[in-house]
């Protein structure tokens, strides 16, 4: 057992069919998608700091928040219709809306949100239409709290346990890994005296991402065993020691030294990449063992049958 | 949307908007009396087209098939155990047989024909994004293949992991109840093909009556072990469209023992969603208050 992990749970007897796995592996692929989830949440996310910069008259820090956002949804897209089976399909997302898929609802976040931030983008490195890109800009900055966190309901809705019983703290977790990203990438690539409002919106991104994700990790039972074992668990490790010291270094020299301010800001941004692969390696690991399909819902019928009344 | 989305839903087929539709169909699995000869599974791929998924020996008994895929629509699973012996009274008698051999009653042999459940609260079908899985007027649920996209949501969204993309195709497959047969009026073709009906083709409301038959009979002749799985309209899924009589734990045959569907939790999801997209919003409003710099 790695150092850091705990056996909060003996080892449990249960039965299988030849030990293979109940649920089938989720076919996403690696690095596609948890890649997108890391930026659209840094698009998102940028989107809001573009606005506020804007607003407040941070030239310098507006310009590099609207290329994230335009960025990284331009990418974030790239990397969704390449996870596809059939890529050339891409346009049937876009067939029905569908509130109970989060992939459907998604798609009406992406889509604008695209738009929107890139002719923002577009508007802004041009100097054309100014009214015009601001107005997009807006339009971006709304859709952008939903992009960075609609991925949580993704996973969430699924079979997967570590994705589906997580379902409460996975939204807080990628939300703040967003801002946490965005925050950073402008820390990094904005002169201090325009990056207050990001080092702020990092430092508070990372608080939310390392409480929900703490608030995972120590869960009781099998629910959590995942995001503590093996490469999830240490990816997890990896990144919440990373958002630690990138935000403790933003406290103490974030606001005076830019060799300081810029490496915290990559540090953040590498966390939140890494928190990402190990929440999606956390749900491949659950998927594939029986024992977190099968123990649980046992558990869950010995409850039940406790609770009700003898039948015979 | 009452129970659209989970409990118990008498009439999905109507839910899913079918008016004047046909009663809901589907099968009773009861494998008591299944012979393993996977009759349904060559079936099942000769009727659908569905092409070979490998030709692996596993070591697993008989099953080299090993589990439902894109590829494989009926998988019939086959489990050796141990049987249990009886315990007895030594009264110091000599014994017949091998020294330390007495209490080996055998093996006990189950089998059982794997399907897709059609779940009456269907997880792939909701959580599909360019409605390419859709219920029938039969009450089944069916992937149109002109419309998947191969995004592969449905495939960790399906609780009995059924359902999965053909990697060389890049499109989601499973069971389709045999759409175009029962169009016909048709049974489909794994149960015609069962030479023991084990796998009965019927409505599922009548099939639900049978199957509760069955299982007293059983357990009338002794056979406590006999039990129903996914026939109960108030189980985690709304019932399945397709169920089976067991004769152990679901979970030794590789099926989970409470499937519920995860649409159960999506308000709760969606709400979390808002809420955390609220955070950001606030927390960016924030990050622009106090200090210029």
């Amino acid at each position: 057992m790695a150092r850091g992990e705990r056996p909060m749970v003996p080892d449990v007897e249960f039965e299988s069919y030849y030990g293979r796995p109940i649920l089938k592996e989720p076919t996403w692929k690696t690095p596609d998608v948890p890649l997108y989830l890391f930026l659209g949440g840094m698009a998102g996310c940028s989107a809001v700091l573009a606005e506020g910069a804007a607003l407040t008259g941070r030239p310098e820090l507006e310009r590099v928040a609207r290329m994230a956002a335009a960025g990284g949804a331009a990418a974030g897209t790239v990397a969704l219709v390449h996870d596809l089976g059939r890529p050339e399909r891409f346009l049937n997302m876009l067939r029905v809306i569908k509130p109970t898929s989060p992939l459907s609802v998604g798609s009406y976040i992406l889509a604008p949100f695209s738009a929107l931030s890139g002719a923002a983008a577009a508007s802004n490195v041009t100097g054309l239409l100014p009214r015009l890109g601001r107005l997009a800009g807006l339009g971006a900055a709304a859709f952008g709290p939903p992009l960075a966190t609609y991925t949580a309901a993704l996973f969430a809705n699924t079979a997967v346990p570590a994705w589906h019983e997580a379902h409460r703290e996975l939204p807080f977790v990628f939300g703040g890994s967003g801002a946490q990203a965005a925050g950073g990438l402008a820390m990094l690539l904005v002169p201090l005296d325009q990056a207050g409002p990001a080092r702020r919106m990092a430092l508070a991104g990372a608080v939310v991402e390392i409480v929900a994700a703490e608030s995972i990790v120590l869960r009781r039972g099998l629910v959590a065993e995942p995001y503590r074992k093996g490469l999830p668990g240490r990816l997890m490790r990896i990144a919440r020691a990373a958002t630690a010291v990138a935000s403790a270094a933003t406290v103490v020299g974030g606001r005076r030294s830019r060799i300081v301010a810029a490496a915290a800001g990559a540090t953040y941004v590498a966390a939140s990449v890494v928190t990402r692969f190990g929440v999606f390696e956390a749900g491949m690991d659950s998927a594939r063992d029986p024992k977190y399909t099968v123990v649980p819902q046992r558990e869950r019928l010995a409850a039940r049958s406790e609770s009700s009344t003898p039948q015979r | 949307m009452t129970n659209s989305l989970w409990g118990r839903l008498d009439d999905p087929a109507g839910n899913a908007g079918h008016t004047d539709h046909p009663p809901r169909m589907g099968f009773f699995t009861d494998t008591s009396v299944c012979i393993g000869c996977k009759a349904c599974e060559v079936a099942c791929k000769e009727w659908n087209e569905v092409p070979e998924d490998g030709y692996l020996l596993t070591g697993m008994s008989y099953d080299n098939t090993q589990q439902l895929g894109a590829s494989t629509w009926r998988h019939v699973a086959f489990v050796e155990k141990p049987a249990e012996t009886v315990e007895t009274v030594d009264l110091g008698m000599p014994e017949v047989g091998l020294p330390g051999a007495s209490g080996d009653a055998g093996v006990k042999w189950l089998m059982s024909s794997d399907v897709c459940k059609h779940c009456t609260h269907a997880a792939c079908l909701d959580v599909c994004p360019t409605g390419a899985l859709f219920r029938t007027e039969f009450g089944t649920v069916v992937v149109q293949p002109d419309v998947c996209n191969g995004c592969g949501y449905c495939v960790p969204a399906c609780p009995y992991g059924v359902i999965d993309i053909r990697p060389e195709d890049g499109r989601a497959f499973k069971c389709t109840l045999c759409y175009d047969r029962l169009k016909e009026g048709q049974k489909p073709a794994c149960a015609q093909a069962c030479p023991t009906e084990s796998i009965q083709f019927g409505e599922v409301d009548e099939l639900r009556e049978r199957a509760a038959a069955r299982v007293e009979e059983l357990h009338a002749r002794g056979v406590d072990v006999a039990r129903l799985y996914g026939a109960d309209p108030e189980d985690g899924v709304g019932g399945d469209g397709a169920f089976f009589l067991l004769l152990d734990e679901p979970e030794v045959y590789g099926l989970p023992p409470d499937p519920v569907v995860t649409t159960r939790d999506l308000g709760s999801i969606w709400k979390h969603v808002g809420g955390a997209a609220a955070a950001i919003v606030g927390l960016g409003v924030a990050s622009f208050m106090g200090r210029r710099r």
